[in-house]
């Protein structure tokens, strides 16, 4: 009896003991939300594959953070802020999620973050174009990580002008989002001493772009810019490979294009077009191995989108072993105290307003002469220095700083 | 004399019937709403807001579906007028309280819903379907373009504020009695609608509209109050949902979410009262399950071929084939 007394004792001691030795980290477990579109339209920029390398992420870390052991959830947020809402809060609320990884769509990263801001967690946002993100919808809760359309409008066009494409036609997709690209690169242009002889707009969406390209074609201009995104930029590239549109001199630069579109419409008609991306798995040495590595779990090339989950991963659980909690406020200070250096960025660091500032790159892609093999798409032509690629703060709008 | 006198007493026992089976159908009820005050003890309350929002979105389509027999594909129209609506004017307005900025949404889709009955009703069958979906399309190029939208972005951080200026709704359980309440509300004003005088001609126009014409009743002038009432009952879905999730998007301004409460009526048993709200629980479950499981890339796969199913063996839907099964069986 006495004996049984004291191994309980003991016992209640031992727990008691690892309960406090742990404290800092709720439940003793790290628990990371993957919300992503997994089976629409952003599927291959992110989605399941995304979800592979937040895996891989954890286990190069340990699966375990001092301890505590990582878990990973994720779901399918179908491109609607409403399910993306409603995961969310669940998530925090009842399954005492810590972090949420992936984020594609901007309406609903806006909407997740808005709910990780009421219940202070953290969320990164990896998949997300629209810069608002880090500008008028900015929370000390989440980190916008892998790229804004800020820097592929300015990089982009500002390159482009460099490069001698002085004269611009624009093709715009005739929403806000378009409007709001169409202005970024218009004041880039001029800014740089070019100029846009005209501006063209298009229903969104649109399937058959041909007499806009036509247009294009016959206007004189050296450069024609697609302020547009997914399936528009898809279809406005297929058809000037049909009408061969770089091919008969005119440079064709698209604002917001991946490696997986460029993938999936493949060299022959995408040829020459200039982008601007955040990484490319051919870059160097550090980004080849980790794309061999997920080459060989999915099959696939890595997007700059899941390159970012699996650093930002892995700066995130360096920062919550390094504070030693999983207290939002306190991971996030030391996320933005770290510099980021690897297989990503190198010297990347996060401003106060959440944003991941790093090189970005602007690319072309090669033609089919030059292109060895299926991924290998791009041909990078300048580095942008990330503090002259991002939207400076004296710029922001953002809540967090002060201007 | 004594002919008279046993059909009185026929009709009697009929009234008899009626009475019983209403007084069933009211206990059946009271269980049901038992049931829902007391699942958020039990069931995530964010989610069952949200299956109660759809269940009325649902419930405000059947009523043209099942007992008009007006097929709209321009439901979302209403809905996504609603949210919109209430978000602007709920974030605009900061002293504007929840149930205004709810009724200010409703009366928006009202109106919207006249207009869109005026034009619409004038044709029937496929033709009402398509002028529907192509007003509820111009609807939502409105809302694409439209800069107190934010287009893509959507609304977002609408606040849930104190209802009446006095109860807190931040807290999802008082947020869930209150949505609940207003579920409660329109439910049982479609269900008074149907069981009542003009209920009665509506089927009769489902059935046979030269006929009624011919019986002296001004169809159109029926068919249009139908429209109105199914579309403020829309908008109210819409606002609510607005208010619930804090965010009014373009997804609910698409012509997929029309397609969605389709779905969500023909699954549950289109033209019973409580099949859509079925449809919608089960869709929205489904949806929910299907998202955070390995088979997440399959739900439309999924969703698609449950209703491929449903149309071609169950063509009454969950509560229609129930309902046969017991009228076969225990009657």
């Amino acid at each position: 009896m006495k004996m049984i007394k004291k191994t309980l004792v003991a016992a209640i001691a031992s727990t008691l003991m690892a309960g406090g030795a742990q404290a800092t980290i709720s439940d003793n477990e790290i628990r990371i939300g993957y919300l992503a579109d997994m089976s629409g339209m952003y599927r291959d920029l992110a989605g399941p594959n995304g979800l592979e390398a937040l895996r891989m992420a954890v286990e190069d870390f340990g699966g375990e953070v001092n301890g505590a052991r990582i878990t990973v959830v994720s779901a399918d947020d179908r491109n609607s802020p409403d399910v993306a809402s409603s995961t969310v809060r669940q998530w925090v609320e009842s399954d005492g999620v810590d972090m949420v990884a992936g984020l594609v769509a901007s309406s609903v990263s806006i909407a997740a973050t808005r709910i990780l801001e009421q219940s202070n967690r953290l969320g990164i946002v990896s998949g997300s174009a629209a810069s608002s993100i880090t500008n008028e919808h900015c929370t000390a809760n989440h980190i916008h990580y892998v790229y804004d359309t800020y820097p592929l409008a300015h990089g982009t066009a500002k390159a482009v002008v460099d490069e001698g494409g002085d004269d611009w036609f624009i093709l715009t997709a005739d929403y806000a989002f378009g409007h709001a690209l169409e202005g970024d690169v218009r004041s880039v242009v001029e800014a740089n001493g070019g100029k846009v002889s005209q501006a063209v707009r298009h229903p969104f969406p649109t399937s058959d772009f041909s007499s806009f390209i036509l247009q294009a074609q016959t206007s004189g201009s050296n450069v024609v810019a697609l302020a547009n995104a997914g399936s528009d930029t898809i279809n406005a590239i297929t058809t000037a490979g049909e009408f061969g549109l770089t091919q008969s001199g005119q440079t064709l630069a698209a604002l917001l294009l991946f490696l997986n579109d460029v993938h999936a419409l493949g060299v022959e008609t995408a040829q020459g077009i200039q982008l601007t991306t955040g990484w490319y798995w051919d870059m160097d040495d550090d980004a080849r191995a980790w794309a061999d590595r997920f080459y060989e779990r999915t099959n696939v090339r890595p997007s700059m989108v899941q390159a970012g989950i699996y650093s930002s991963t892995m700066h995130y659980l360096n920062a919550v072993k390094e504070a030693g909690t999983d207290e939002a406020q306190a991971v996030r200070a030391q996320m933005i105290a770290t510099p980021i250096n690897d297989m990503f960025a190198k010297g990347g660091y996060i401003r106060e307003d959440g944003r991941m500032v790093h090189d970005m790159y602007l690319a072309e892609v090669k033609k089919p002469a030059e292109s060895t093999g299926e991924w290998d798409l791009y041909k990078i032509i300048r580095t942008i220095p990330g503090d002259q690629a991002y939207r400076p703060l004296s710029e922001s709008q953002c809540k967090l700083v002060n201007n | 004399m004594s002919q008279s006198l046993s059909s009185v007493a026929v009709h009697n026992v009929g009234l008899e019937q009626q009475r019983r089976s209403d007084r069933r159908r009211l206990i059946f009820q009271l269980v049901l709403l038992a049931l829902a005050l007391a699942a958020p003890f039990v069931i995530y309350p964010v989610f069952l807001m949200k299956v109660l929002c759809f269940a009325l979105f649902a419930v405000a389509f059947n009523l043209l579906l099942g007992y008009v027999g007006l097929l709209s594909f321009g439901h979302a129209a209403f809905l996504s007028t609603g949210g919109y609506t209430t978000g602007y004017l709920l974030t605009t307005y900061s002293g504007l309280t929840p149930e205004l900025g709810i009724l200010a949404g409703t009366a928006t889709a009202t109106m919207l819903g006249l207009v869109f009955g005026l034009i619409a009703i004038r044709r029937q069958g496929i033709y009402f379907a398509m002028i529907t979906l192509a007003l509820a399309q111009l609807v939502f190029f409105f809302y694409v373009q439209s800069d107190f939208t934010r287009g893509e972005d959507g609304l977002h951080g609408i606040p849930r504020g104190n209802l009446f200026g006095v109860i807190s709704l931040q807290d999802n359980l008082s947020m869930y009695y209150f949505v609940l309440a207003i579920f409660v509300l329109g439910f049982a004003l479609v269900q008074r609608t149907i069981n009542s005088p003009f209920g009665y001609v509506l089927k009769a126009i489902k059935e046979n509209e030269a006929r009624t014409t011919s019986l002296g009743y001004n169809t159109d002038h029926y068919k249009l109050v139908a429209f109105v009432i199914s579309a403020a009952l829309a908008g109210l879905a819409g606002s609510v949902k607005t208010i619930v999730f804090q965010l009014a998007s373009l997804t609910d301004a698409h012509w997929h979410m029309s397609g969605e409460v389709v779905l969500m009526t023909l699954l549950g048993g289109v033209g019973t009262l409580l099949g859509p709200v079925i449809g919608a629980a089960f869709v929205v479950s489904l949806e929910h399950q299907l998202a955070q499981g390995p088979l997440g890339d399959w739900v439309n796969v999924i969703l698609g071929g449950i209703f491929v199913i449903c149309v071609l063996a169950f063509r009454a839907g969950i509560v229609g084939e129930v309902q046969k099964f017991m009228k076969k069986n225990f009657n």
